[in-house]
């Protein structure tokens, strides 16, 4: 049996006395989805940062892709698509800038980069807008440009925290062809529409505030 | 190339770009030193300075101007997600501090090439120290980048970075201002430059800076963790 792309075994977080995660755990296999659910403060970004190496957990067992976290979370990096509820991307520089600079970061050649940025800006609708500076966007645009930047370096495991957030019919017909299940990489969702996910999730975690979560 | 010398000249390369298009950081900085240079003029009502008074003001105008640019050296980092970009990006983190320094470095060369002639049109007889004073320059700049990219990238976490950034910065650049205006003193004498413990004083300057370029090595990884 192949090995878990995500296993999570006993995951507290706290911040200072504050418990943010407490006692989570799931397995997803390579290619599955999870969504996650549950009310405002319950925890469901903090997981995602976790997951993504961005946070170490307080407590708890957490393997990503074979690696256990945050020991070898070096491992992982470049492996992982992380979709936050920031864009992550440099309001001064243009969308394309964006695209290259995060390019350079994972080593992407100029070659393969220009044409991979070329891709991704066709398949989310911002060609023409490619060259404007960020800052000059509207939110459903930044969120498109924050789809690219997150699949660019072509990751194994998708890390999408409110995928939809902002994007019109357009962007989330674009934001299903790039993360959506299509496309055979495991993902991890956070959403606080569960509809719009659940043809999609091969397990769904519910994340209570100061209650267990519960996996189904 | 390793991917840690391109993610250094990625890092290095989009914060120069954004500061050419943005103009952010190096006209307030030039702008406070002339200011202060003007101030020092009229307040010191004196139309030349030499030896230590001269070193002083060079250098207490720099070090001043020099802060304006680092409180704003992680901004767009921590405010646009920089910091998270970078730490997701399968790189050594260290590359994210030696373009920082590098870009800081960039900065003060770039202020010292517009304001130190300033200086010597306000306050010397001659331009005969320029040339050795632009080695106490260089070394002075590296210890202040190293220092300052360090207590940077720990301040901008805090609401009151612009406090907290000179507060922690100050203290710990004295002995770099020691050696540097030990070093800047004789050149800037009246009647030409000597050069009278001249190298004890860069000696003392490259080992600062050698110092706290480890020190940045070393800590930054644990500085960029949760």
């Amino acid at each position: 049996m192949s090995e878990s792309a995500v296993a999570v075994t006993g995951l507290r977080r706290e911040f200072g006395e504050r418990s943010a995660l407490e006692g989570v755990g799931f397995e997803l296999s390579a290619g599955q989805s999870l969504v996650v659910l549950g009310p405002n403060g319950s925890g469901k970004t903090t997981l995602l940062r976790i997951l993504a190496t961005l946070l170490r957990p307080t407590g708890g067992q957490v393997r990503v892709l074979g690696a256990p976290l945050p020991a070898e979370a070096w491992k992982v990096r470049g492996r992982i698509g992380f979709l936050g509820h920031e864009p992550l991307l440099y309001r001064d520089l243009s969308g394309r800038e964006n695209l290259r600079f995060q390019a350079r970061l994972h080593g992407l050649g100029t070659e393969a980069a220009e044409w991979r940025i070329a891709e991704l800006l066709t398949a989310v609708g911002m060609k023409r807008r490619a060259d404007q500076r960020v800052a000059e966007l509207s939110a459903g645009m930044r969120q498109r440009l924050a789809i690219a930047r997150c699949v660019l370096h072509e990751p194994e495991l998708l890390l999408l925290d409110e995928p939809d957030s902002n994007l019109d019919a357009e962007g989330r017909e674009a934001a299903r062809r790039l993360i959506g299940p299509g496309e055979g990489r495991t993902r991890v969702i956070v959403t606080h529409d569960p509809e719009r996910f659940e043809t999609e999730a091969d397990q769904v975690l519910r994340l209570g505030v100061g209650e267990r979560a519960v996996v189904s | 190339m390793t991917p840690t010398s391109l993610a250094f000249r990625a890092i290095l390369g989009k914060d120069l770009r954004t500061e050419l298009r943005t103009l952010q950081s190096l006209p307030a900085m030039a702008l406070f030193a002339v200011t202060t240079f003007v101030i020092f003029r009229f307040g010191l009502d004196r139309t030349a300075l030499s030896g230590s008074l001269a070193s002083g003001v060079l250098w207490a105008t720099l070090l001043f101007a020099a802060i304006l640019g680092v409180n704003r050296l992680f901004v767009a980092e921590r405010e646009e997600g920089g910091f998270d970009a970078i730490r997701l990006a399968p790189v050594d983190r260290t590359a994210l501090f030696a373009a920082k320094a590098a870009a800081l470095l960039v900065y003060l060369l770039v202020l010292e090439a517009i304001v130190v002639p300033v200086f010597a049109i306000f306050f010397l007889d001659s331009a005969a120290a320029l040339p050795s004073l632009a080695l106490v320059l260089v070394l002075a700049d590296l210890g202040l980048a190293a220092t300052g990219t360090l207590i940077s990238s720990m301040a901008v976490h805090s609401r009151a970075r612009d406090l907290l950034t000179p507060l922690v910065l100050l203290p710990l650049v004295v002995p770099l201002m020691i050696a540097a205006t030990g070093a800047s003193e004789p050149l800037l004498e009246m009647g030409g430059p000597s050069y009278e413990r001249f190298g004890t004083w860069l000696a003392v300057l490259g080992l600062y800076d050698l110092i706290f370029l480890l020190v940045g090595y070393a800590v930054f990884d644990f500085l960029l963790e949760d």
